[in-house]
């Protein structure tokens, strides 16, 4: 079976590897009547992008503003309820594209809770050796290649192959996370979050483990994290997103060195300094984002903008180019009728 | 910037000093020495082992026949030369009867908690892992059998079935179906819910293979604790079918039935009237006090 062999280039390198077209996905609150569903919860709401091969993509946000939801759109874990995918030029699920198994063999993902990825009863190489024995690779080959995934994340084979998940420190089961998502030879690794939950050393080293797998399977990676610097560090295009759409997204250096949407530029100066001269004094937003289930009209971010006006509640702002990065923010919309706008 | 401290590199991590570490013991192993070192789970397994083998070596122990009866001899006390337990109202061994009935009564109790286990965590299991309307369809099921007493439902259906072992049989099973099924549910709802199930399911293993690999072993467990502690409810409900004539019938020795035939010598001689209900009373606390055991040994954190 050659599905377990690595996947070759097929568009060239100019071609996205990934695109994502107006994905949806609602949440149905049951509530009604015989379950009847009568709310839902917009975790997603017509969201679009696309990765380049070979890129860092990171995607921030605060809590529950559909990071999450959207990685697991992007592997099919949850069913769209609107939108397209196209990996490397092969529509996903459609008759003449490529089968939900082919994706989840060619994007691959990385859980931010170590202990529960992991199954409590089965060893690391069990664990890892699954997903190949899954698609057809024999007993003995899928424990030879999770043994050298093991040594590939720095993990010791012969110290760690027949431990369990409890026997292992949060930095080592997240390694063998990272392992278990290199088993069938993605191409693109989508890490949720993937560091968050280890302290500080052992983020360091897991990251600069990532950075080398990147560099050694040729992968690219979808980075979803809440912790700014990490993505600065990590990423070659940020995106950021708000109430489950995107509101800004651009290159590194212009969404760190000139962030357009104030949602942004709120996000990047409540980053903690290190230099007390730089310590913001003051929170540049405040409260909670709005319910999910009854977004603001307009512009979601509008009841907690500084510069909200009339304009920003009657009309949605589309994500419009401004050269370096793309906004959806009315002040950046040329004739929105914003005030400030160009 | 955050990350820029050279002096964590991957050596650090890569390269641990070859430790001897101790031998990993698998979840198993670990449970069973647990149990070892339980002296209460100990002491019911003993005392379970000692009834079964008696009862299944019953033919072989030299004992009298269970189904000889004697005008003559008829409710002999306890420690009758000759008959260690007395004779019981037809002047039929006690000892005898109660090791024999052991058979029946045993095997009462366990086939139907076997049979239900199958049955009912296949239903759970399934109804926990598809969520939704399968889910829905299953445990509403199990809500109508759960709307009557157990006790009620088991009466009820062998009384409209007949008496006999096999109906009896049968109710019992469709008592214990959905108690099961409803912690068997609920146990595979849960585990449904944990990340490893979501990347076995973003590695694209079929159904049946996470299902296997990955759910059996951490719903089994549980499961099975659950139905050892229904066992003895089973003894007890079909030792009661058949105090009521609903279950086995006469001159098979059981020990339901034994106390219902014995319950009009309880003026002339209640030590042995209480016999068959001291054995049943012993047998399903033993089993009580070995699911709980089972539980505390499988408690083990992972």
């Amino acid at each position: 079976m050659d599905s377990v062999l690595p996947v070759t280039d097929r568009g060239g390198p100019v071609q996205p590897l990934l695109l994502a077209k107006g994905l949806r996905k609602h949440f149905p609150i049951p509530g009604g009547l015989l379950g009847r569903t009568t709310k839902v919860v917009r975790a997603v709401d017509d969201l679009s992008l696309s990765v380049a091969k070979g890129e860092t993509l990171g995607v921030v946000g605060e809590s529950g503003c559909g990071k999450s939801t959207v990685a697991r759109l992007l592997m099919r874990l949850i069913r769209p309820d609107k939108g397209t995918m196209v990996l490397d030029g092969d529509p996903v699920d459609e008759p003449h594209g490529i089968t939900l198994n082919e994706l989840r063999r060619q994007v691959q993902m990385v859980f931010q809770d170590s202990y529960a990825s992991l199954n409590p009863r089965l060893t690391i190489v069990e664990t890892l050796a699954f997903a190949p024995r899954a698609h057809g690779l024999a007993g003995a080959e899928a424990k030879a290649r999770s043994r050298d995934l093991l040594a590939k994340v720095g993990l010791d084979p012969n110290n760690f192959a027949d431990r369990y998940p409890h026997e292992l420190s949060g930095g080592q089961r997240q390694r063998v996370n990272i392992a278990r998502a290199l088993a069938l030879r993605p191409r693109l690794v989508i890490l949720d979050e993937a560091v968050s939950a280890l302290d500080k050393s052992v983020e360091a080293q897991v990251l600069n483990m990532l950075v080398d797998l990147k560099e050694e399977f040729g992968l690219t990676y979808i980075f979803i994290s809440h912790d700014l610097n990490v993505v600065q560090y990590l990423s070659d295009r940020v995106m950021v997103m708000y109430l489950g759409k995107i509101v800004e997204i651009g290159a590194v250096e212009a969404i760190y060195g000139d962030p357009q949407h104030p949602y942004t530029r709120a996000l990047l100066s409540a980053r903690p300094s290190m230099d007390p001269r730089r310590r913001t004094r003051e929170a540049p937003i405040q409260g909670d984002p709005p319910n999910p289930i009854d977004p603001p009209s307009g512009c979601r971010f509008r009841t907690r903008c500084p510069f909200a006006e009339d304009v920003c509640g009657k009309a949605e702002p589309l994500l419009t180019d401004t050269g370096a990065q793309e906004v959806a923010c009315h002040m950046r919309i040329r004739g929105s009728g914003h005030t400030r706008a160009p | 910037m955050a990350i820029q401290s050279p002096s964590l590199d991957m050596t650090t991590a890569a390269a641990p000093a070859p430790v001897a570490r101790p031998a990993t013991r698998s979840y198993w192993q670990q449970v069973g020495r647990r149990l070892r070192r339980d002296p209460v789970t100990l002491v019911c397994g003993g005392i379970l082992l000692l009834i079964v083998l008696a009862a299944l070596g019953a033919p072989w122990l030299g004992l009298a026949d269970p189904y000889k009866t004697s005008m003559l001899r008829r409710l002999y006390p306890i420690g009758s030369p000759n008959f260690p337990l007395g004779t019981d109202e037809l002047g039929r061994d006690m000892l005898s009867r109660l090791i024999y009935g052991g058979r029946l009564s045993l095997f009462m109790g366990v086939t139907p908690v076997i049979c239900a286990l199958l049955i009912g965590g296949a239903l759970g299991i399934t109804a926990g892992f598809m969520g939704g309307r399968v889910n829905m369809l299953i445990m509403r099921i199990m809500d109508v059998f759960y709307a009557f007493p157990s006790v009620l439902l088991a009466i009820s259906l062998s009384g409209a079935m007949g008496a006999g072992a096999e109906n009896t049989l049968l109710a019992l099973t469709l008592v214990f179906i959905p108690p099961i099924c409803r912690v068997s549910e609920s146990v595979t709802t849960q585990v449904r819910g944990f990340d490893f199930v979501d990347a076995a399911r973003a590695s694209g293993a079929g159904t049946l293979t996470i299902v296997r690999v990955h759910v059996l072993g951490n719903v089994l467990g549980p499961i099975l604790v659950y139905a050892t502690s229904l066992i003895s409810v089973a003894i007890i409900l079909a030792a009661g079918l058949s105090f009521l004539g609903l279950g086995v019938k006469p001159p098979e020795p059981e020990w339901g039935l034994m106390l219902n035939t014995l319950r009009q010598a309880i003026y002339v001689n209640p030590l042995l009237a209480a016999l068959p209900g001291v054995m049943i009373f012993i047998t399903s606390i033993c089993f009580n006090l070995m699911s709980d055991g089972l539980r505390a040994a499988m408690d083990v954190k992972a």
